[in-house]
């Protein structure tokens, strides 16, 4: 198990390899589908205006994520009434309906690892290696035992777009993921795919 | 009629945070396939306390707690109008008390409602009247990262070379398991309905997601097929969450439905390890949970 610290640097993460089990602790964010799209479209590609407290947020967690992590999550939150927020259920999400927006987010706000399930396509690929980055694996569904990973929450922004996609600004201690995709160009998802799809071939006998 | 509201607070609650004792006992015997020391069996080994942690607390398996799929066999003489609104205010009352995460989006306006609730299918509640004295309530939580890999195949397919017949629906489906690889959540379980048209085909494949892990299909060339693609489905080595392994699925459970000489769909629903359904059983002043 690799302990890794919030910020990271270059070398954390070109030290790190597919297979290699992490244990990851500081201040991240969650972000999935909404907020990648609002980041692009807003502050990235700059198709429309910032609105709002857009740019007020956007100076809030630039700092969060500059060496920092996204974790593509829409956790179940106790105390929405008090305001005070614990998370009781909070696995990954599937990350590849991101994969139009990550690698931008990736160079832009230099973010080092994206946490999130399923895996991602060639583009983030690419990003993990040039940033460099790497993409870390959370166990789906494993959300009552993530949660518990989560040591305190210390904000939320952009709750108007639903608790699943607002933005959680929240410390961790310990979170377990595994890199299944790292910055030396290896993705243990392509290889897996090339693997099935090889099975399958035979399996059905296609062309 | 009686207030089955709390009832159905239960049966969320219950649903929720505490998985099925047949499939758990199917996950364990997944994890004894993986290779000690691997991220598979690591995986499997976070999966199994998960479950226990969640039981234990009382807090959501998983935090996509899902589309609330409800399955209503009511006595002549109840009133579906009545049943809804209880399931509705439980719903409700469910995600106040952080069983369920308020899941509910207006795909117009992409507002989330905050309550669960939005249109006449959030959540979706199916009745059915039946000539019984009991009440049967089965409710699923599917979730969206497995339902976003589910797959509809219009036979034939020339590219799968998958025709008209259960060789083709073999074909479809493993096509449509190396399509998922482990974005579905795997190990994960199939539930496929042949025939029907394109709604009736799909709803089929995921009602048929109530049977028992461990049950057998009633129809001995389904049974076979059942056992045929679990064996080959697993030979694609995805394994858990894709990481590569022994076990992609942990079960396949089919059925045929009446179809149009024209159309012969296969409708492939995916449902992720956290396979959560219970059944509460209303019977006089008795509720009983399974």
């Amino acid at each position: 198990m690799i302990a890794l610290q919030i910020p990271l640097d270059d070398k954390d993460i070109r030290d790190l390899h597919l297979g290699d089990s992490v244990s990851l602790s500081g201040v991240l964010i969650t972000a999935r589908d909404v907020v990648h799209k609002w980041m692009i479209e807003t502050f990235i590609r700059q198709t429309r205006e910032p609105q709002g407290d857009d740019q007020q947020v956007y100076d809030i967690i630039q700092p969060v994520l500059n060496g920092g992590a996204i974790y593509h999550c829409g956790p179940v939150v106790a105390g929405l009434d008090t305001t005070e927020y614990r998370f009781v259920a909070a696995g990954p999400t599937t990350s590849i309906r991101e994969e139009p927006y990550q690698a931008e987010v990736m160079h832009h706000f230099n973010l080092k690892a994206v946490i999130g399930k399923g895996g991602m396509g060639e583009t983030t690929l690419a990003a993990c290696r040039e940033v460099p980055g790497v993409y870390l694996h959370a166990i789906g569904g494993a959300a009552s035992l993530i949660a518990q990973s989560v040591r305190s929450v210390q904000a939320v922004y952009k709750l108007d777009f639903g608790v699943p996609e607002a933005i959680w600004v929240i410390e961790v201690r310990d979170f377990p993921a595994v890199v299944t995709m790292d910055a030396h160009g290896n993705s243990l998802h392509a290889d897996v795919a090339a693997h099935s799809k090889m099975v399958l071939e035979k399996l059905i006998g296609a062309d | 009629m009686r207030d089955l509201s709390d009832a159905f607070v239960e049966l969320i609650r219950l649903t929720s945070t505490d998985l099925s004792p047949d499939v758990v006992k199917a996950l364990i015997a997944a994890r004894e396939r993986e290779a000690e020391g691997s991220a598979a069996r690591d995986a499997m080994d976070s999966i199994l306390h998960n479950i226990a942690l969640a039981r234990e607390n009382s807090t959501p398996i998983c935090q996509d707690t899902g589309t609330p799929i409800f399955y209503v066999q009511y006595p002549p003489g109840w009133s579906t109008l009545a049943l809804r609104e209880q399931i509705r205010a439980a719903t409700t009352l469910a995600t106040t008390r952080a069983y369920l995460r308020p899941n509910a989006v207006d795909a117009i306006s992409g507002v989330n409602s905050g309550t669960n609730l939005g249109d006449e299918a959030f959540p979706t509640i199916h009745f059915e009247e039946v000539d019984d004295e009991t009440l049967t309530v089965d409710l699923m939580l599917k979730g969206g990262g497995c339902e976003n890999v589910g797959m509809q195949h219009s036979l034939p397919n020339t590219a799968l070379g998958a025709g008209r017949d259960l060789e083709g629906v073999r074909k479809a489906a493993l096509d449509a398991v190396n399509n998922a690889q482990g974005k579905g959540c795997s190990p994960g379980i199939l539930g496929i309905a042949i025939g029907g048209d394109r709604g009736s085909s799909y709803a089929a494949s995921k009602k048929v997601l109530l049977r028992k892990m461990d049950d057998s299909n009633s129809i001995e060339e389904l049974n076979q097929l059942e056992e045929r693609l679990t064996s080959e489905a697993n030979q694609l080595g995805i394994g858990p969450m894709g990481f590569g392994g022994e076990t992609t699925i942990l079960g396949v459970k089919l059925r045929g439905l009446h179809r149009l000489p024209a159309s012969y769909f296969v409708s492939v629903t995916y449902m992720c390890w956290a396979y959560r359904r219970r059944r509460m059983i209303v019977h006089g002043d008795e509720v009983i949970y399974e």
